[in-house]
C-alpha cells in the first residue's frame, strides 16, 4: 500500500470542491435542510404533551446520525462517480494504483466530506434547536463508529453495482439509504415493525445503534453485547463489500469493461 | 536506428491472446520493444491494436500469454511494471473539470513522481503548455488536451511509452513538434515507444520498426522505409491498403 497513490483520490476531490460551488452547496445544503425540517418536526412533537419522551435528542439526534451515515456512503460513491463522469477509469487504472489503494482513497475522501457535513448538522441542530450531545459525551463514539463502518460498506457495495452494470446504474445508488431506513429503526423502535420484518432489522447494524441511542438518551440500560454485534456485523459487511468489489473489478478486467467504461448501460 | 539493440527489451510480449467468447480479438502475438526504439502498431479499426495496448496497460486481462515491462511480469508485479509505463490516447483525455496543473499533480501522486514541481515545469515546457497551466482541461482545444495527455504520459519518465494515435487531433505543425519531442525522448532516455497511428507518413518518419496487425495477428513486420519496396509497393500507405484489403494474401506478396 503506497500512501501517495491513495492520497491522489482525496486530493482530486479537494480540487473539485475548491473549484466548484455546485459541489459544495449540496454537501452542506441537504443536511442543513434535513436538520431544519426535522428540527421543526421535533419542536411540534414536543409540544403535543408527551413530556416523558425527549424528542430533540431521540428524533433529531437520530436523523443527524442517519444523515451522517448516508453522507459517509455518498462520500465513497460520489468520489467514484467523479471517475465515471469524467471517463477517467482508463487513466486511473492504467496507473500503478491498486484496488485496495483506490478504495482507501475513496474512504479517505468520504471521511473528509462526511465530517464537514456532520459539523454543519451539529451547528444547525445545536444553534437552532438546542440539540446537545454533551450529556452523553464519549458514549456516543462507538455508535458513530458503527454507522461510519456501515456507511463505508454500503458505499463500496454501491460502486461495485455501478462498475458491474454501467454508469446508468448510478440511479440504483441514490435511493439505497431510503430503502434501508424503514428497517434500521431510525425513527421508531424495532418492535414497531411487523414481526416478519424484524429479522431484516437484526441483520442491519444501524438498528442496534438507534435502539442503543434511544436507550442512552432515555436513561435506560443498553447492553454492550448488542454494540459488539453491531460492530461485528459492520465489519462483516465491509469485508463482504470489499470482496464483491474485487470480484466485480476482476470481471471488468476480464471482459474489457474497464477499458471501455463509457457506454450508457452494460450487461 | 536502434542504438541499444543488445540490451534487454523494455516490453516483451509472448503468445498474447484475448478471446471475447467465440471472438478471438488477439491471436497469440509475440513481439518486443527495445530501449531507444519506436515501434509502430498498424492495422485497420478492429484489428486488435487497442486490445493489445489495453492488455499491456493492465486494464484488460489476457486469455493467454505474458507481458513483461522493463523485466517485470505484469501479471505478478502490476504496480511496479506500470510505474515505469506512460500512456496517452485521444480517447482517454484527462478530467476536464481540473486544471492542467491539478491533473499533473494527481497523476504525479499516482505514479509516485518525486520531484514533481520541477518535473511539472519540464513537461509543461516540452509540450508548450505553460500558458494553460491553470486552465481547466475541459476548455482546451482537442489538440491542447492531447498535449496535456502526452505531458501526463511523460511525467514519470517512463521506460515504456504507449501512444494510441497521439497526434490524431493535432495540427500538422504541433504534430511535427510532438513527433520530434517523443523521438528525442526515446533516443536520449532509452525509452521504448509503442505507437499506433493511421497516418503512414508519420509512422514512416517516427518509427524504427512497424508491425501490421490484422484479425489479431501480426502479419508483417519490418523497417517502415524498407517494407514497401520489399513487397513491391511504392509507399507505406499502399502497403497498408494492400494488407487491409487482402490480409490473408500477404504471403503472395513476395519480399
Amino acid at each position: 500500500m503506497k500512501l501517495s497513490r491513495m492520497l491522489a483520490i482525496p486530493l482530486r476531490q479537494y480540487y473539485l470542491y475548491k473549484g466548484s460551488t455546485a459541489r459544495v452547496v449540496p454537501l452542506l445544503g441537504w443536511v442543513t435542510i434535513d436538520m431544519v425540517l426535522w428540527g421543526f418536526m421535533t419542536r411540534f412533537l414536543s409540544g403535543l404533551g408527551q413530556t416523558q419522551y425527549r424528542f430533540v435528542p431521540a428524533l433529531l439526534g437520530a436523523v443527524l446520525f442517519w444523515d451522517f451515515m448516508t453522507r459517509v456512503m455518498f462520500g465513497v460513491t460520489t468520489a467514484f462517480f467523479e471517475d465515471v463522469w469524467s471517463r477517467n477509469f482508463l487513466n486511473v487504472f492504467s496507473s500503478p494504483i491498486t484496488v485496495a489503494e483506490y478504495l482507501c482513497g475513496l474512504v479517505t475522501t468520504s471521511i473528509g466530506t462526511s465530517l464537514v457535513a456532520l459539523a454543519a448538522m451539529v451547528v444547525v441542530a445545536t444553534a437552532a434547536f438546542g440539540l446537545s450531545f454533551a450529556p452523553y459525551g464519549l458514549m456516543l463514539a462507538p455508535f458513530v463508529m458503527v454507522l461510519f463502518l456501515f456507511g463505508i460498506a454500503l458505499g463500496i457495495a454501491a460502486i461495485a453495482i455501478v462498475l458491474r452494470l454501467g454508469p446508468a446504474a448510478e440511479w440504483f445508488v441514490w435511493p439505497i439509504p431510503a430503502l434501508m431506513a424503514p428497517f434500521c429503526a431510525v425513527y421508531y423502535p424495532v418492535t414497531t415493525l411487523p414481526v416478519a420484518f424484524r429479522w431484516i432489522a437484526l441483520l442491519l447494524p444501524p438498528s442496534y445503534v438507534f435502539e442503543g441511542m434511544r436507550a442512552v438518551v432515555s436513561g435506560q440500560d443498553f447492553h454492550g453485547a448488542e454494540l459488539v454485534t453491531a460492530f461485528a456485523l459492520a465489519l462483516v459487511y465491509i469485508l463482504l463489500a470489499y470482496w464483491i468489489f474485487s470480484r466485480v473489478f476482476r470481471h471488468a478486467l476480464r471482459t474489457g469493461l474497464l477499458a471501455r467504461y463509457s457506454a450508457e448501460t452494460l450487461n | 536506428m536502434n542504438a541499444h539493440k543488445n540490451t534487454e527489451p523494455v516490453l516483451c510480449v509472448q503468445g498474447l491472446r484475448k478471446d471475447y467468447g467465440e471472438l478471438r480479438a488477439v491471436n497469440g502475438i509475440s513481439f518486443e520493444v527495445g530501449p531507444n526504439e519506436v515501434v509502430g502498431l498498424l492495422g485497420l479499426n478492429g484489428a486488435g491494436k487497442t486490445t493489445t495496448i489495453s492488455m499491456i496497460l493492465g486494464v484488460l486481462e489476457p486469455t493467454a500469454g505474458s507481458i513483461r515491462i522493463d523485466g517485470l511480469d505484469l501479471a505478478h508485479h502490476r504496480s511496479r511494471a506500470l510505474a515505469s509505463t506512460g500512456f496517452a490516447a485521444v480517447y482517454a483525455p484527462l478530467p476536464g473539470n481540473l486544471t492542467v496543473y491539478q491533473n499533473l499533480r494527481i497523476f504525479a501522486l499516482l505514479y509516485s513522481v518525486k520531484d514533481f514541481p520541477k518535473r511539472a515545469e519540464e513537461v509543461l515546457e516540452e509540450f508548450d503548455l505553460k500558458k494553460f497551466r491553470d486552465e481547466k482541461c475541459g476548455v482546451l482545444s482537442s489538440g491542447e488536451q492531447t498535449r496535456v495527455g502526452l505531458a501526463k504520459a511523460m511525467l514519470n519518465r517512463p521506460r515504456l511509452l504507449l501512444l494510441d494515435e497521439p497526434t490524431a487531433s493535432i495540427d500538422p505543425a504541433s504534430a511535427r513538434d510532438i513527433r520530434k519531442t517523443i523521438r528525442d525522448f526515446s533516443q536520449t532516455k532509452g525509452v521504448g515507444v509503442l505507437w499506433t497511428s493511421h497516418n503512414m507518413y508519420e509512422v514512416e518518419e517516427v518509427c524504427d520498426r512497424v508491425m501490421f496487425l490484422s484479425q489479431g495477428e501480426i502479419i508483417l513486420e519490418g523497417d517502415p522505409k524498407a517494407l514497401p519496396a520489399q513487397y513491391g509497393k511504392r509507399t507505406l500507405e499502399d502497403l497498408f491498403v494492400s494488407v487491409a484489403r487482402e490480409p490473408m494474401g500477404m504471403g503472395d506478396l513476395e519480399a
